[in-house]
Parts: structure tokens; C-alpha cells; sequence
């Protein structure tokens, strides 16, 4: 594989990544900030947040742990939030299974929903791409942010109080989680996969763990397999 | 405050079950070929999970104390619209952040 091929992915996926410092500076800091407030100091902070980066997970700890919720039932919870990552993790699979083990453990350290998104969108739009140039597109969409998400994890714990909640940071995530499903409604089916999804997660909303998302999920992607089936007889 | 022995073992017990978690397929499926009807349902994967973790975030913001609140829902709407128009993520946040702010000013 040539290595300019490889050089160039990296770049587009450093691209396609970079959209995403606008929000991860903002998520970051609040995280730095809450775990602040809850009686971490800063070591702890960046330790947790380089250690997990997972920050829906991370804010579900910190929110438990200062319940006094049970640490088994922190983790449970935690773990749960973040149990979409295997879903990312299989869904990643067709495409960089066969990497080496060393590329493909680090790309599960670095599996967040960014990297996710933005690497299946390419790897969907441009079936061609090698393995090496995949891995590197990973790499590359990872590359402005995960470093963002230590950072400003420090800042935001350096900061501590001083951010009013006025600044509405709480939305920064919900925000580009819709932004970066927008352009990914290519069919029917993908639009009925969302729909369903969303109406499920309502109704589950009271699921204790956050285990709601899951069922949400799952409900939402047999949904879009079945349009998907149905369509394909459809047109034969 | 959270006491630091429980704070220590959720960091490292966090740590290894979230790396696990995206580790199961990648590392231990490897290029070993899955089925067509897990590879149908794994196509629909974000469209799904993403939706569903933001909206009663949209809908009920724990920020509001879970009360429906119409600047998020409204810059909601504008970052899907914008982003669905324009296929263009960054105009879609930018959008969605100043509705969110600009409505918040004005509702203030």
C-alpha cells in the first residue's frame, strides 16, 4: 500500500473530524467542571477522562457515585450507557477486521460515537479504501479531538465554578449527535430505523441504567433491517 | 463528595469494561465474516442509537430539571433541519447553537 494513499485518508478523516472541536471543548470543560464540583481535583479529572473517554458514561458515574449510589450499581449503569460502543465495535468490524491486532486495539480505545459516525459515512461512500486506509481515516478523525477531550477536561476542572450554567453546555452534545445523523438519512430505511428508535427510547425512558437506549437501539436497527428487506423485495 | 476508594475502582472498572465493550467485535471477530442479516441490522446502527440517546435529552433536559424547554427543542429542530438541507455537519451545529442562545437571550 503506498503510503501517500494511506497520508491522504489520514487527512481526510483529520478533516471530517475536525468539526467536532466546537462541541468537544464545550463537553469536555463541563465534564472537568462537574467532576470538580463533585470533589474531584484535577489529576483525577484527566485521569478519568483519559482512562474512559466515553463522556455520556463518565457523567452517569459521576452522577451516581455522588448519590452514594452502590459502586456495582455505578458501573452497571456506566457500562450500560456505554454498551453502544459494542454495537460501534460490530458495526466497525466488515471494515477493519482485518487490520493488525495492535491498529485494531487502539482503534477500540479511540471508538467513541465521533470516530464512529464519521469513519463508517466514508467507508460507506467510498467502498474502495483499502484497510490501511481506513485505519488511517480512523485515525485521522480521532486525531483533533481525543487530545481536545484530555485538555479541556483539565480546563474545565482548572475553571471549576466559574462557568455559569446560562452557557447551556448540557446541550452541546445532543446537538452535534443530531448533526451528525443528519446526512446519514439515505433511505427509507434509515429513516424508519431513527423513527422507531426514537419513539422506543420515549417510552423506555423510565428503564432503570439507561438500558432504555439499548432497547431503543436494537428496536430502531431491526426496524431499518426489516424496511430494508422490504424494499429489496419490492423492487426485486 | 465521592469517596476516593470507589472513585479509583469506577475509573479502572470503567476503563476496562468500556475498552472491552469496544474491543468484543474489532479484536476477538477480526476478519472472520459475519452474517448477512447481523451486517443488515449493524447498517442501521447510528441512525438508531443516536436518536435514540439524544431525545429525551431534547424533550426533557435534565438541565431544566426535565421540564420540556423551547429553546432546546427549537435548536433541536434547526440542527436537524440545517444538517438534513445541507448535509454539512459544522453549519448544522452552528445553527443549532445559535437558536439555542439566541432564543435562550430572548426568552431569558
Amino acid at each position: 500500500m503506498p503510503i501517500t494513499t494511506v497520508k491522504s485518508a489520514y487527512l481526510k478523516g483529520f478533516a471530517d473530524g475536525a468539526p467536532f472541536i466546537v462541541v468537544i471543548i464545550p463537553f469536555a470543560s463541563l465534564f472537568g467542571l462537574i467532576a470538580t464540583e463533585a470533589g474531584l481535583n484535577v489529576w483525577e479529572a484527566l485521569t478519568f477522562s483519559v482512562v474512559v473517554i466515553a463522556g455520556a458514561a463518565q457523567f452517569t458515574a459521576l452522577q451516581l457515585m455522588q448519590e452514594n449510589a452502590p459502586t456495582i450499581v455505578v458501573l452497571a449503569s456506566a457500562l450500560a450507557v456505554n454498551l453502544r460502543m459494542a454495537m460501534y465495535s460490530a458495526a466497525l468490524t466488515p471494515w477493519i477486521g482485518s487490520a493488525p491486532l495492535w491498529q485494531r486495539a487502539l482503534a477500540a480505545y479511540l471508538t467513541v460515537d465521533q470516530s464512529y459516525v464519521v469513519s463508517v459515512a466514508e467507508y460507506e461512500r467510498r467502498p474502495e479504501m483499502s484497510v490501511p486506509e481506513r485505519m488511517g481515516y480512523f485515525f485521522g478523525a480521532v486525531t483533533p479531538i481525543i487530545p481536545l477531550w484530555y485538555g479541556f477536561t483539565v480546563v474545565g476542572a482548572f475553571l471549576g465554578a466559574r462557568v455559569p450554567e446560562s452557557w447551556a453546555l448540557d446541550f452541546a452534545i445532543p446537538i452535534t449527535f443530531l448533526a451528525m445523523i443528519a446526512p446519514m438519512f439515505r433511505t427509507l430505511a434509515h429513516v424508519v430505523a431513527a423513527f422507531v428508535a426514537v419513539v422506543a427510547s420515549l417510552l423506555t425512558v423510565l428503564v432503570p441504567y439507561s438500558l432504555g437506549i439499548i432497547l431503543a437501539g436494537a428496536a430502531g436497527m431491526i426496524a431499518g433491517a426489516a424496511t430494508e428487506k422490504w424494499m429489496e423485495r419490492r423492487h426485486g | 463528595m465521592v469517596d476516593q476508594t470507589t472513585l479509583w475502582i469506577v475509573i479502572i472498572g470503567l476503563g476496562i469494561g468500556s475498552f472491552f465493550l469496544r474491543f468484543v467485535f474489532t479484536g476477538f471477530v477480526g476478519d472472520r465474516a459475519m452474517p448477512a442479516w447481523l451486517l443488515r441490522h449493524l447498517r442501521y446502527t447510528a441512525v438508531a442509537v443516536l436518536p435514540a440517546l439524544v431525545a429525551p435529552q431534547v424533550l426533557w433536559p435534565a438541565a431544566n430539571d426535565g421540564n420540556p424547554e423551547p429553546a432546546r427543542m427549537a435548536a433541536a429542530a434547526v440542527t436537524l433541519t440545517v444538517g438534513l438541507i445541507t448535509k454539512n455537519v459544522l453549519a448544522a451545529i452552528g445553527a443549532g447553537a445559535v437558536t439555542l442562545y439566541g432564543l435562550l437571550w430572548l426568552l431569558g
